[in-house]
């Protein structure tokens, strides 16, 4: 039975990464059968389990050796300069830290709507992402801006907290004004095996968000194997995520090139297979310009162009901003920057 | 017994306490005073001196915040280490500055004297660069001397060990980090002597050494934001002119080129005071 589950599925998932250039422009049409394709996979415990695990295996060493390939591409001049600006408008402004207090959220809520005072032509960042207790204060000072409202939910980062707290938690935070909720999954629940616990778990947090967008952390670096990745995407795919995220930044894994670009192979089939395209958020551990672009790079060349904007494609950062800055900056004056030229933050 | 191998030295920059290749790639043949070819310097590019700001900048404030006691340690240390290289120095002084052995030896001599003169200075530069002022008020007003930060220094042309010391070490005792670009026509003895501050206790990246062009290192240095000073010491005319044009954007201390400055003379406190900031505090009187 298992075996049949995995020769049914396995050809949603692109194994070869020979096929990558030509898929980027395909628009998304589902194939015929899809809405029955995947609909029986969360019917039971089994059946998910039976669907994730036949999902094709991870080559570890072609993966990285992809990622860093898609490293080395040279980004200058007018390609660096839309790089930067569009890196600039995706990113989620971060602060997540114990010691944050009102005023150092208006700070960057005010640094989020104007990045450079010194020049205005910068664009915004995407959204403010914060405690879910400062979400009102966030939404105070970016009223009237475009920049949205971010919230971490149900007990970030850890996840351990019962799931009556967790759904109160996200329903609080979409309360006060949240626009967008980072929810993560339960790792613990993930690595035993119960992944229809998982899954019903995004499922409650989907409904208690309404109409906010969900984005669900899978926390790679927790998660011990590529293949273990790829199966959290999909499950937070099959559970409705808007966005499936790398990590809370708070354990020693982050975003890297190679998970990263497990997500955008994930993202782009599950669009191929469903129709339905789902956003990436790699957070953590990206602070320089350069890598930044590195990303871009994965983005358009994984998942191709269309995920190449704000509302598919974000950056979990708090230092990355300042780089990004002093990068434009030099662009724009031939002179190197320097931090005394952007906040601190 | 056949005879031993020899192994020819590959010459590299100094940058954040590392001797990395230019990130260019690109090396260039130095000669000696009579066009021999001694040996393939670096050629290095403005981004090896951006990423040399950034690793100063990175290194000023443990620098900085050192006890002058222990800055004048260390830099004795520097003297321990070239007085053990003499032999290496001499040789590349004579053959890069065109001098016979015996003047070779004595420059050599001197450049040790240096760094023990300015080590001795380290703690002793606030006494007479700051002190306690007389004020009209219940008060005490103290000034300090503080170091002025990242200083990029364009070494002499001509002297390569000696005018070197005679440049960075000032720079060095009273605190600030320093982004050296060595004579563009002699520069294996700053090139070596960064291997003897690289064990002399010297924290990665408060000296980064660049050996190339100076006129293309000079430029991106002397605009650079993130740059508090800069010594024009290795620059002529017109180029020293426009280096002083593009410092004048954040305000950089900029200290001019004197053609006629000896540096076998003995240095007087001048450079030593050039790269210092006067702190000056008010502290009411108790009771």
């Amino acid at each position: 039975m298992t075996c049949h589950y995995a020769r049914r599925y396995a050809r949603l998932v692109t194994m070869s990464l020979k096929a990558d250039a030509p898929k980027a422009p395909t628009p998304p049409t589902p194939p015929e059968d899809s809405p029955s394709a995947l609909a029986d996979v969360t019917a039971s415990d089994a059946s998910l389990r039976r669907f994730l695990h036949g999902l094709p295996g991870v080559d570890a060493v072609g993966l990285e050796a992809r990622a860093a390939s898609l490293g080395t591409r040279s980004i200058k001049t007018t390609a660096k300069a839309y790089a930067l600006d569009l890196a600039i408008s995706m990113i989620d402004l971060t602060t997540l830290e114990g010691a944050d207090t009102p005023g150092k959220v208006r700070a960057l809520c005010a640094k989020g709507r104007n990045p450079d005072p010194t020049d205005r032509s910068t664009p915004p960042v995407a959204a403010i992402c914060v405690y879910s207790d400062l979400v009102a204060t966030a939404r105070e000072a970016l009223a009237g801006s475009g920049v949205a409202v971010a919230s971490v939910a149900t007990a970030f980062p850890a996840g351990r907290a019962a799931r009556s707290v967790k759904l109160a938690d996200t329903a609080e935070a979409v309360a006060a004004g949240a626009d967008e909720v980072d929810m993560v999954i339960d790792r613990g629940a993930f690595l035993a095996g119960r992944y229809l616990s998982v899954f019903e778990e995004i499922v409650a947090v989907r409904e208690a968000c309404g109409d906010a967008h969900l984005k669900v952390i899978l926390e790679n670096g927790e998660l011990a194997t590529y293949d273990n990745i790829r199966r959290a995407s999909w499950l937070a795919m099959l559970a409705g995520a808007d966005f499936i995220k790398t990590s809370t930044g708070k354990v020693g894994v982050n975003a890297t090139p190679a998970n990263t670009l497990l997500m955008l192979q994930a993202v782009r089939d599950f669009r191929a297979a469903t129709g339905r395209q789902i956003g990436v958020k790699p957070a953590g551990g990206i602070r320089t310009a350069k890598d930044a672009v590195k990303f871009l790079v994965l983005v358009n060349e994984t998942a191709g162009p269309d995920w190449l904007s704000p509302t598919w494609f974000r950056f979990g950062a708090s230092s990355l901003l300042n780089d990004l800055l002093m990068q434009r900056q030099k662009l724009g004056t031939g002179r190197y920057s320097g931090p005394d030229y952007v906040t601190v933050d | 017994m056949s005879e031993p191998l020899p192994v020819l030295k590959t010459y590299k920059l100094f940058v954040g306490g590392a001797f990395p290749r230019s990130e260019s790639g690109r090396v260039y043949e130095v000669t000696d005073a009579k066009g021999q070819w001694l040996a393939n310097a670096p050629l290095a590019s403005r981004k090896d001196a951006r990423d040399a700001v950034v690793a100063a900048r990175k290194a000023f404030p443990r620098w900085s915040g050192a006890t002058a006691y222990n800055r004048g340690q260390v830099l004795y240390r520097v003297a321990e280490m070239v007085q053990g290289r003499r032999d290496q120095f001499r040789a590349e002084v004579a053959a890069g500055d065109g001098l016979s052995k015996s003047k070779a030896a004595a420059v050599v001599d001197a450049a040790i004297d240096r760094l023990v003169w300015y080590a001795g200075w380290s703690d002793k530069v606030a006494q007479i660069a700051g002190g306690a002022n007389p004020v009209a008020g219940p008060y005490f007003n103290l000034s300090t001397p503080e170091p002025t930060g990242v200083v990029a220094v364009l070494a002499p042309r001509d002297s390569s060990l000696l005018g070197l010391v005679s440049v960075l070490a000032p720079v060095l005792t009273t605190g600030n980090v320093a982004v050296v670009v060595a004579s563009e026509r002699a520069p294996l003895p700053a090139l070596s002597l960064a291997e003897a501050l690289a064990t002399s206790d010297v924290p990665g990246g408060v000296v980064n050494v660049l050996s190339g062009a100076t006129a293309e290192l000079a430029r991106p240095l002397a605009a650079h934001q993130d740059v508090n000073a800069i010594d024009l010491t290795g620059a002529e005319g017109e180029l020293a002119t426009e280096l002083e044009i593009l410092a004048a954007e954040n305000l950089k201390r900029v200290r001019r080129p004197d053609p006629a400055e000896d540096f076998a003379a003995a240095p007087g406190t001048e450079r030593l005071l050039g790269f210092l900031e006067t702190k000056t505090v008010w502290h009411p009187t108790g009771v």
